[in-house]
């Protein structure tokens, strides 16, 4: 039994499944579209949302970067572009810029999107009111009634018990004005790339079963009081220790031997950028 | 180093694919697949039920790359199953057809047509049998010529009667209208709730083995308010056929799956009249335990007002899946260093503003 895979893994007939999908999902920002998830050959909560969508989108011309935590060679990401890969023979690039299609985990690259660019961000936990309402049943109908009292209300309790909203990553999002929306676990910090993006930003959530999407120019924003406005992560005073930016999101490095903390660019292919940029104009290599 | 480094992580998986794929035969030993199929039927039947594929030699093949991991084996042959294209929907299958090759009821104990033990681990001894260890291919040849020797001719072929149906005849079991509709079919849509109960039979069919099991069990010992008396549960062959695309009536044979039926009967009260519910149950080969766990099921969601999870839709067929709840719990595996960055900032932020104030 060796047959060959069929072109980007699925038959025809599922990709065109998702495809629609995705076209109800465009035309209605951030509202979650129930599509047919197929089980996929990597694990459910791997990434299975955005694969789907990615494989029911990619053609033989495209360039395809994946990208999980910030970086292009995290083994997750290696796996999901592997197996791209090895179902359609698309060209890999880690250059955002580069890229047509971008799957990534967690985060949105730092170099701003272009409309020739989809990215497609995989989703753990797709609706924003499941904290406050457990059933899938009643959260639909919140949607529908445009009640958003509980998101609210949790931030409220939050600013009540700690003096501030408490969110981590994946703060919501209100999605031209009608819906609330989980932003996929992208820090605070990259909420903001959300709002009037040049690219269309696709969510799969493969174990729930969901697809939403913020098409080009639409409005997104942070949920937040006037009194107690939409914070990101703070890095202030930190910069790259390896290229020196200041105005990007940083990993947190301890070095256990000299007790020392250092950052770096969370974004690995855009630090990688800048310091090629920098070796280039100075014209010589400098060995770290 | 963590495994999210600038680079590197491309080495390091392929080492430990290739790690991997030694461990599978450092032993020098060589594991056919055909003797997978015919040596671990249960194994097959299980793999192929969560998979909701019925493919016994796939089923094999993924068993023997999974290492008989059933969660690996499952996985493999779903993902299979994605690509391929979905054909035909079978006409609806009559169990009363099915060739039967064991069919037992704990409530009656003359059902017409009589009780067929065939074969069952219920009545062996569950104690280790050395002799397996030292068992030789010329051993099993002989012992399948002497039962051969001994056996009648068989009279597998034959079909019978469904014990509901007697029952129905005698007026102790409610009639109902067939319900004809097109089934839900969860493979290409989104569950949704209310779920009809045909996406409800549909999921708790392909649950995991051990899980469906568990939460049967849970409202046997009390939580949970069914607990039934099995009516018949029967193994065999049943036919398949799809439509004629011009005759209705003569439609095409296209083979037969061997599938575990269960119709559990449970009492309930309505007014002052003792009454009884069926729990139905099916799925691939042969797997009673997880067939009866599902007539269990199937009648507690039929009751979502009793206080219990297990009579909780949205509770029961959300957690039940194998590939879906063994995929979300390895994904803690996966590097969480942003969203754990993004909490730790919150963590001494909140600290930071305590300790001002």
């Amino acid at each position: 039994m060796n047959t060959e895979h069929h072109f980007a893994f699925f038959d025809e007939g599922s990709k065109k499944e998702i495809r629609r999908a995705l076209l109800k999902a465009v035309a209605i920002p951030g509202f979650q579209v129930p599509f047919s998830s197929r089980e996929m050959p990597i694990a459910r909560g791997w990434g299975t949302g955005g694969l789907q969508i990615t494989l029911s989108l990619i053609g033989k011309t495209d360039s395809l970067k994946v990208i999980d935590q910030g970086s292009d060679e995290s083994v997750n990401a290696v796996s999901i572009k592997r197996l791209v890969q090895q179902t359609t023979g698309v060209e890999v690039t880690d250059a955002t810029a580069e890229a047509t299609l971008i799957q990534s985990r967690h985060r949105i690259p730092e170099v701003p999107l272009t409309a020739d660019q989809l990215l497609v961000l995989q989703v753990p936990t797709p609706e924003p009111l499941r904290d406050v309402e457990a059933s899938e049943a009643k959260t639909r109908v919140l949607h529908s009634e445009e009640d958003y009292s509980g998101a609210w209300l949790q931030l409220f309790e939050q600013v009540m018990k700690y003096g501030r909203t408490a969110t981590g990553a994946d703060h919501p999002v209100f999605v031209h004005n009608r819906y609330v929306m989980a932003p996929s676990p992208i820090p605070r910090f990259d909420n903001a790339k959300l709002h009037q993006s040049e690219a269309l930003i696709l969510f799969g959530a493969g174990r729930e079963k969901k697809i939403y999407a913020v098409p080009p120019y639409t409005d997104v924003r942070s949920l937040a009081f006037e009194d107690y406005p939409f914070t990101t992560e703070s890095f202030d005073g930190k910069c790259c220790k390896l290229c020196g930016a200041d105005d990007v999101f940083l990993d947190e490095i301890y070095d256990e031997v000299t007790g020392v903390t250092d950052y770096q660019c969370n974004d690995t292919s855009y630090c990688i950028e800048q310091l090629n940029a920098q070796t280039s104009q100075k014209g010589e290599v400098e060995h770290a | 180093m963590g495994y999210v480094a600038v680079k590197g992580g491309t080495n390091a998986i392929k080492a430990s694919i290739e790690q991997l794929q030694y461990n599978r035969i450092k032993g020098g030993q060589l594991l056919e697949v055909q003797t997978i199929l015919h040596a671990m039927k249960a194994l097959v039947d299980q793999v192929m039920s969560e998979s909701s594929l019925y493919a016994p030699e796939l089923a094999a093949l993924a068993i023997k790359q999974a290492e008989g991991s059933m969660e690996e084996a499952v996985f493999i042959l779903r993902a299979h199953r994605s690509t391929l294209p979905r054909l035909h929907y079978t006409e609806t299958v009559e169990t009363s057809q099915m060739r039967v090759s064991r069919r037992i009821s704990a409530s009656f104990k003359d059902i017409p047509g009589g009780q067929i033990l065939g074969a069952t681990t219920d009545y062996t001894h569950r104690l280790l049998d050395p002799e397996l260890q030292t068992e030789t291919h010329e051993d099993i040849l002989e012992k399948i010529t002497k039962y051969q020797q001994t056996q009648p001719e068989s009279e597998n072929a034959r079909t019978y009667p469904k014990v509901v149906d007697y029952l129905r005849e005698q007026g102790l079991f409610p009639t109902y209208q067939h319900d004809n509709s097109a089934p839900f079919d969860i493979t290409k849509q989104s569950l949704t709730f209310p779920a009809p109960r045909s996406a409800r039979l549909q999921t708790l069919t392909r649950g995991q083995t051990g899980a469906v099991t568990s939460l049967g069990y849970a409202s046997l010992r009390g939580y949970g308010q069914v607990h039934p008396t099995v009516g018949e549960v029967r193994v065999g062959q049943v036919p398949l056929t799809i439509a004629h695309p011009h005759y209705a009536d003569d439609p095409y044979y296209i083979g037969e799956v061997e599938v575990t039926e269960v119709e559990s009967f449970v009492p309930t009260t309505s007014g002052d009249t003792l009454d009884f519910e069926i729990g139905y149950g099916l799925c691939y080969g042969q797997n009673e335990t997880k067939a009866i766990a599902m007539s269990i099921l199937d009648q507690c969601l039929d009751h979502p007002e009793a206080p219990f999870p297990t009579h909780d839709e949205e509770f029961v067929l959300l957690h039940i899946d194998s590939v879906e709840a063994s995929g979300f719990i390895s994904h803690l595996k996966l590097p969480h260093y942003v969203t754990f960055q993004s909490k730790l900032d919150r963590a001494r932020e909140v600290r930071k503003e305590q300790e001002q104030s």
